[in-house]
């Protein structure tokens, strides 16, 4: 089999990928390999022709495409970065190889120093939710949806509800209704929507579009194609509360009922994976638990905005090109995160507590008035309020901490002001 | 369709039973059609089942069931063979979970022993364990049984009707059979929305609508009762789970619901058997899932609904007497009820055909051998091939280097192999190659076979559908 050497090789050429082909460059690696299995770069952002991409990174409100040209009119002047698309990674085993295949060259293997890992994340399916009923044409993911509008050119159907108010899901109700389709309604289990605020109204009260809160399907009907759903109300342990259901014709359902990172090759090269992200354990480095292995973006943790996409790429590619080049020194000492009250998830979960770190922080419940505490209270900053679907940045400076050695284990909490 | 084609035989129904009877007379110099009222074959309860080549120890002996299933395994490693279509014998158990049980494995050893079926015997305790050891610790014996295997259920289906096809057999989908009346000479009018056939022999494989064919011959000698399966299918990353099928202690008229390894590599959970009076009801339900889940984690604690990436129903034909019905109409000469074919149905198909072959040839039709008859059926796997073949194939052709299916790993090569077999439909696609039967259910791959199929089949996207009729899964050009 052929062989393929290289300093860094990335998987992803979404915002992520690119941010660290960029960054790795930036820091002296010699060469750069970035694979990616679609037709174009930037991942999913070619199809999100929306706006509200880059607004902390450039102070500017740009569309997907848009914020993706910047990182990839850097990537084509830099001759270190080489890149290869339609090309598929089939494989990373434990001895850091990579095993990818495409028309040109078939399959052939790539030997790298350092690995990126920055393959994004699918969208869950009707299946995963065990919505009952039959199973018709006209049931989509949102993003497909969304590829099938923007990118081939063709509306999925006329009459649409959509399960789950995640922003993709908001986005593609404006996009229908825009292209001409009645979108009946939003139905969300939770009290509260899934995303941002600012979608919520732009997308749905600015087209008088229903969202149901405390609703979900309860059956699928039509034979061929779709022909309605079923919907009801739910109670606090989200089941359907009989006698509520309702019929909603429909020729189209789309769910936008989350995401979840696509980690199987991270599984085949044997990293740990946390279950509450999703996404490999990473220490403030974004390295793995394979040394040498780094990860970004949505493989790493689902972000809702792509600023931090971008951020992180940044870490992972310069501390990938470090290692390669022999440079990254491994942590002396390093200290466990733990979840303490209300946080559902938090990147980086390892740390050697040097210099800034960044966390990403997802809470449980939505609450006001509280603090982001860090130990006992080591550290803390006030947030006046905290949702689930609003992902908390938090940079700690640990330089000005001056913790103990024997620190081993840390606890991020929320907590009442 | 030609108003004048007459044909020796037409068979209506184009499932495994009527697939595995027209490849069989398609060795036979005989002028065949195989007539399908949906877009492609298999897709009535041929593509929605357990998939299991049962043993044959579940059966009364002395009954058609009994028989045929037992002749019908024996068949499967040879056919499974000659059409390139994945079979395993993975060999089975019936878990006893309380002693007052251990009887009735006895009792279902004796059973499949009159029937000859070879090599079951009773296991115990450690054994148990050591070959599966995710079995609760409460299993007190079960019976093994080496002959259970695993099929694909419609991979064999399209095999076995493009094999025929090859050998000469007219397969005719999106023919759907309104009438069938018979003229003084005996010819059989057989009546579809596109037109008239005329065949000499009649055979009524029509599954759930075997009795609505044979009443329009004036014979209302049996009915169908639709007996409803669901099945729900587990991420390939659970598949170590289980490495036998593991049954429970059968119930009254079901071998109960099961823990299959399928011959894919997931784990399918199910089925249930609940009677329904809609023979196009195949729902899904909230309650049959979680009697599934209650069931199996009974014998299996470790399998979690969160790995559920697939589910679907089926429906069983069955007859109200339960045996299968397989014989001559009374009244008309020629003509051939094969009815109430429910499980073991899928296991007994090739046994079911060589029965049909005999029936006919009573009846008079002459099977006079022909020497063309080409039995092997094959084409491009590429899955099953090694690095340097796989290496080798892409040299020669492109499209083997494009992987098209992400979660299963299916190739742009492969997608167009099958619509060169046949495939015309996006769930033709799916059953011939598994693009889109992973854990992402074609949410990556979609956009892409379709547009492989516009080119390959010259239609507009707006008209490929996902299993015919108005399945279409677009509706058209955005503004
Ligand atoms: C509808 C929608 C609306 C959004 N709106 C906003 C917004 O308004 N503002 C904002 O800031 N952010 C928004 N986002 C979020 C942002 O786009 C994502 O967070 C960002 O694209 C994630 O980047 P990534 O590089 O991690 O993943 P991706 O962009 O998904 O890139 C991953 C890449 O890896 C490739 N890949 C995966 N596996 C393999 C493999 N085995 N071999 C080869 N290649 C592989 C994939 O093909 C893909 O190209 C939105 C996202 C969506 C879907
Ligand atoms: C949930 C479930 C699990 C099962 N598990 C197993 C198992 O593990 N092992 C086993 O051996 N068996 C099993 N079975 C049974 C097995 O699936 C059936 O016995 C077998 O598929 C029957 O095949 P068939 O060809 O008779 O029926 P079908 O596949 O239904 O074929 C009949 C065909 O006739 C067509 N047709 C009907 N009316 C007309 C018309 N008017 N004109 C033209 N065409 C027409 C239909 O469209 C259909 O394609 C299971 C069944 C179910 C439902």
């Amino acid at each position: 089999m052929r062989e393929i050497k290289a300093d860094v090789a990335i998987i992803g050429a979404g915002p992520a990928g690119l941010a660290a082909a960029l960054s790795a460059e930036r820091e002296g690696a010699g060469e750069v390999l970035v694979l990616d299995r679609g037709e174009e770069l930037g991942g999913i952002l070619p199809q999100c022709i929306h706006n509200g991409f880059g607004l902390h990174r450039f102070k500017e409100d740009l569309t997907g495409p848009e914020y993706a040209q910047r990182f990839i009119d850097e990537v084509k002047t830099k001759r270190k970065i080489d890149v290869k698309l339609k090309t598929i990674v089939l494989e990373i085993n434990q001895n850091k190889e990579v095993l990818a295949t495409n028309s040109e060259e078939g399959i052939f293997k790539i030997r790298a120093n350092s690995l990126v890992l920055a393959m994004g994340c699918r969208e869950k399916t009707r299946e995963m939710l065990h919505i009952p009923g039959s199973r018709p044409a006209g049931i989509f993911t949102a993003g497909l949806a969304q590829q099938w509008v923007n990118l081939e050119g063709y509306l999925p159907g006329r009459e649409v509800v959509i399960l789950g108010s995640g922003d993709v899901g908001l986005i593609m109700a404006r996009r229908l209704t825009l292209e001409g389709a009645e979108v009946k309604a939003v139905v969300e289990i939770m009290p509260y929507p899934g995303g941002l605020t600012r979608n919520v109204v732009q997308c749905l009260q600015d087209f008088d579009i229903p969202l149901l809160l405390e609703h979900t399907i309860t059956f699928i009907h039509g034979k061929d194609r779709l022909e309605a759903v079923s919907v009801a109300k739910v109670n606090s342990k989200k089941e359907p509360i009989p006698g509520t259901e309702k019929i909603i014709p429909c020729d189209t359902l789309l769910l936008s009922v989350g995401l979840i990172p696509e980690n199987e090759l991270s599984s085949l090269a044997g990293i740990e994976i946390d279950p509450s992200t999703g996404g490999p354990v990473v220490d403030e480095r974004m390295q793995t638990s394979v040394e040498g292995i780094f990860a970004c973006g949505n493989v790493v943790q689902i972000n809702d905005l792509v600023d931090y996409v971008s951020q992180q790429g940044e870490v992972a590619g310069k501390n990938a090109a470090l290692y390669a080049l022999g440079k990254l020194e491994q942590p002396k000492g390093v200290i466990n995160l733990k979840k303490g009250r209300n946080i559902r998830s938090l990147v980086p979960q390892i740390i050697s507590a040097q210099g800034k770190v960044s966390f990403f922080i997802r809470v449980k419940n939505p609450e006001q008035k509280v603090k982001l505490v860090l130990g006992k209270s080591i550290f803390q900053q006030k947030n006046p309020i905290v949702k689930p679907n609003q992902m908390i940045t938090w940079e700690v400076p640990f330089e000005d901490l001056r913790l103990n050695d024997d620190v081993k284990e840390l606890e991020v909490s929320i907590r009442k002001l | 369709m030609k108003k004048t084609d007459i044909f020796d035989v037409i068979i209506i129904g184009a499932g495994v039973v009527g697939s595995c009877i027209a490849r069989f007379l398609s060795r036979y110099k005989l002028n065949i059609a195989l007539v399908e009222k949906e877009a492609e074959v298999g897709f009535g309860t041929s593509k929605a089942n357990s998939g299991v080549i049962h043993a044959g120890f579940h059966d009364r002996p002395g009954t058609l069931k009994a028989n045929l299933c037992v002749t019908g395994n024996s068949m499967f490693d040879k056919l499974c063979e000659e059409l390139n279509v994945p079979f395993k014998r993975c060999g089975a158990l019936v878990v006893a979970l309380e002693n007052k049980e251990l009887k009735i494995l006895e009792k279902l050893k004796a059973q499949g022993e009159k029937n000859k079926v070879p090599g079951l015997k009773i296991i115990r305790d450690d054994d148990l364990f050591q070959i599966e050891p995710n079995l609760t610790r409460r299993v007190k014996a079960a019976l093994y049984s080496p002959t259970v295997g695993v099929v694909s259920p419609y991979e064999l289906t399209m095999a076995l009707a493009e094999n025929a096809k090859q050998n000469g057999v007219r397969i005719l989908l999106d023919t759907e059979v309104k009438d069938v009346t018979f003229q003084d000479n005996g010819a059989k009018v057989v009546k579809t929305q596109k037109g008239v056939l005329f065949a000499k022999y009649l055979v009524n494989a029509a599954g759930l609508f075997a009795d609505e064919i044979a009443r329009m011959t004036g014979d209302n000698g049996f009915t169908i009762v639709p007996r409803k399966g669901e099945e729900y299918i587990l991420d390939k990353k659970r598949k170590e789970l289980v490495k036998h099928v593991i049954f429970p202690i059968p119930q009254r008229q079901t071998k109960g619901v099961l823990i299959i390894p399928t011959v894919d590599g997931n784990i399918m959970i199910g089925p249930t058997s609940q009677v329904i009076d809609d023979k196009f009801d195949l729902n899904t339900t909230g309650k049959g899932l979680q009697m599934i889940l209650e069931k199996v984690r009974k014998i299996v604690p470790a399998i979690n609904d969160r790995d559920i990436i697939a589910s679907f129903a089926g429906l069983r034909a069955s007859s109200e007497g339960g045996d299968f019905i397989i014989q001559p109409s009374a009244k008309i000469r020629g003509f051939i009820n094969i009815a109430g074919i429910d499980s073991p149905g899928l296991t007994a198909a090739p046994a079911i055909a060589m029965m049909v072959a005999e029936i006919l040839k009573g009846e008079g039709l002459k099977l006079v051998q022909k020497d063309s008859y080409q039995p092997s059926y094959r084409w491009i796997k590429f899955r099953e091939l090694s690095p340097e073949q796989k290496e080798e194939l892409i040299k020669k052709d492109k499209r083997y280097g494009n992987v098209v299916c992400r979660c299963e790993n299916v190739t742009e090569g492969e997608i167009v192999d099958a619509i060169k077999r046949g495939a015309r439909t996006l769930d033709g696609i799916k059953f011939r190659t598994r693009a889109g039967m992973g854990r992402c259910q074609g949410g990556f791959c979609t956009p892409r076979i379709m547009r492989i199929m516009m080119n390959e089949l010259n239609i507009p996207l707006e008209k490929i559908t996902k299993r015919g009729r108005k399945s279409n899964i677009l509706w058209g050009k955005t503004k």
